[in-house]
């Protein structure tokens, strides 16, 4: 047998090397093919936007030219304190929020999808809120909490609370048979298995609900600063509209993006250390 | 391992499945069969026969409708570290090392310290030819390379009996012919009670020292055939007459117990 084994290892040998070798040229091909094709796409984007404000484009008469922007840009935010703190705030808010969902509700996905008694008493309820829009909750919320920024962090976790839920308790529920068994029948105790096979199983549904919980995070606390907040990246996106610039809502519109496009950074970091098994092939 | 243990015996086993919306699955109806300890057991059948079903039902993970199950004349009831699964498709945990994933049984049971546990999968591992796979998940292994870690990962749990359900299906042909070699030399080295579960005459013949051969469901098992090639096995017994007369007996007996689409009867 040992010419078999030696045979078998080797080819493996050969197959893994060829993977890494293969792996790290794509990389080193890949990233600066896509990233000058990318800044060229935006540089179009930037010059096309341009022309159709210089050209007076049909709608476009009252938007800002993008210098028009970069200039009010540098000369009223950029070096400004309140501009920065808006950010601030507004991060803030979606991060107590994501979190708290987060907290919340993946134990709660976890217990649904274990426990079915719990289960039969909760989901009925769950399913009667879910479908509720997050900020339908705005006037309620503006009303039972004492103060604007707890309802404002409140609306942003409930956008972002059923979606982890329901994404938590999926991922239990479609968790192999065969995971469990195999862990049972090796003699693993009840909180074995639910702490070395049942969480793991549900992370790759944990980040899922990361992911879509962040983007509705974002929506949800721009809105809910339009309607019912004195500070914020979406507070100084209306109050451009209301004074008249629209130069400044566009600020608050590429300002929004980017703290949008930074906290997908953030969470797909995190995702990514949640799932080391997950960055192999 | 050489300890006569392992008989499995079952009498009269049922099992059915509800199905909503359409008349209840019967897998399993009056299945008898005696898989006796230290040989290597193949049950043989055609897809959708109930195979997996009995296989369910030799690991205790489901219970039989009606009929009892006994190993070595006890009862043998629920998933129990004695009679250990190979699954269809791989069951390792994608989410823990191939070694985290061999030394689960012994550290959780407490049977072994977890370098104890570390030192034997080592062991096992360098056996089974995964010795420099031992810090990889399994999706970097190859599919023969799964299955063989599945098997260290049985193995050292010291089980009485082992269940192998299809093990080798959707594995390529060189590696299924690899694998193969590989468990029986396995089996020989061992003579570990083992159940093997296949749909393939050849492996069943070459393998085996007796074919169980289930009819199509509701599954049963109508005939046994004793398969008295020599030991240990090479891939050259497979051009044997011994080998053709083996193949045309089982040919046989299939045919006669289940129902194609050109033999709509069954003559039993």
């Amino acid at each position: 047998m040992p010419d078999v084994e030696e045979s078998i290892r080797a080819a493996h040998a050969v197959k893994s090397e060829r993977s890494t070798n293969n792996t790290k040229r794509a990389f080193r091909l890949r990233i600066p093919r896509i990233r000058w094709r990318g800044a060229l796409a935006i540089v179009g984007f930037f010059i096309l936007w341009d022309l159709l404000v210089r050209n007076q484009a049909p709608g476009f008469d009252s938007i800002p030219s993008p210098l028009a922007v970069i200039q009010i840009f540098f000369k009223q935010f950029a070096f400004t304190a309140t501009y920065w703190h808006s950010w601030f705030v507004s991060f803030q808010r979606v991060m107590y929020g994501f979190i708290l969902a987060q907290l919340l509700g993946i134990p709660l996905g976890l217990i649904l999808g274990t426990r079915k008694r719990v289960n039969y008493l909760l989901f009925p309820i769950i399913e009667l809120l879910r479908p509720i829009p997050p900020l339908a909750w705005v006037p309620l919320s503006i009303l039972f909490w004492p103060t604007n920024e707890l309802s404002i962090v409140f609306i942003t976790f409930i956008g972002a609370f059923f979606i982890i839920v329901i994404n938590v308790y999926d991922g239990v529920r479609t968790i192999r048979k065969e995971h469990f068994w195999l862990a049972q029948s090796l003699g693993a105790s009840q909180s074995t298995i639910f702490r070395r096979i049942i969480i793991p199983s549900v992370i790759p549904s944990i980040a899922v609900g990361m992911t879509l919980g962040i983007a509705v995070t974002w929506n949800v606390v721009i809105a809910a600063e339009m309607i019912a907040s004195d500070s914020g990246l979406g507070r100084l996106t209306w109050e451009g509209y209301v004074s008249g610039s629209p130069s400044i809502v566009v600020v608050g519109m590429i300002s929004i993006g980017i703290a949008g496009y930074l906290s997908t950074i953030i969470v797909d970091y995190i995702e990514k250390r949640m799932m080391p098994w997950k960055q192999l092939s | 391992m050489n300890t006569t243990s392992g008989a499995l015996v079952g009498k009269n086993i049922s099992k059915t499945y509800a199905v909503k919306g359409r008349a209840d699955a019967v897998a399993l109806k009056d299945c008898t069969f005696h898989f006796e300890a230290n040989k290597l057991n193949v049950v043989m059948g055609t897809s959708g026969c109930g195979k997996s079903t009995l296989a369910y039902i030799l690991a205790g993970y489901i219970a039989p409708d009606e009929g009892n199950l006994t190993l070595d004349g006890q009862p043998a009831k629920g998933p129990i570290g004695n009679r250990l699964m190979v699954f269809q498709e791989t069951a390792l945990w994608p989410w823990m090392t191939v070694e985290d994933n061999v030394t689960f049984g012994p550290v959780v049971r407490g049977t072994l310290s977890r370098a104890r546990a570390k030192a034997r999968s080592h062991e096992l591992l360098d056996k089974f030819g995964l010795g420099d796979f031992k810090t990889k998940y399994p999706e970097q292994l190859s599919g023969g390379m799964k299955r063989r870690a599945e098997l260290a990962q049985a193995l050292i749990n010291s089980p009485d009996v082992m269940v192998l359900d299809e093990p080798f299906r959707g594995l390529d042909v060189m590696s299924r012919e690899l694998m193969q070699e590989y468990f029986l030399r396995l089996f020989e080295d061992t003579g570990l009670t083992t159940i093997f579960i296949t749909s393939e005459l050849e492996e069943a013949i070459f393998l085996a020292d007796r074919i169980y051969i289930m009819s199509d469901a509701p599954g049963r098992i109508v005939d046994v055939i004793e398969v008295d090639l020599p030991r240990p096995r090479e891939v050259s017994c497979l051009t044997t007459e011994r080998y053709r007369e083996l193949k045309e007996i089982a040919l046989k007996s299939l045919y006669g117990h289940i129902k194609t689409e050109e033999n709509d009867f069954a003559i039993s």
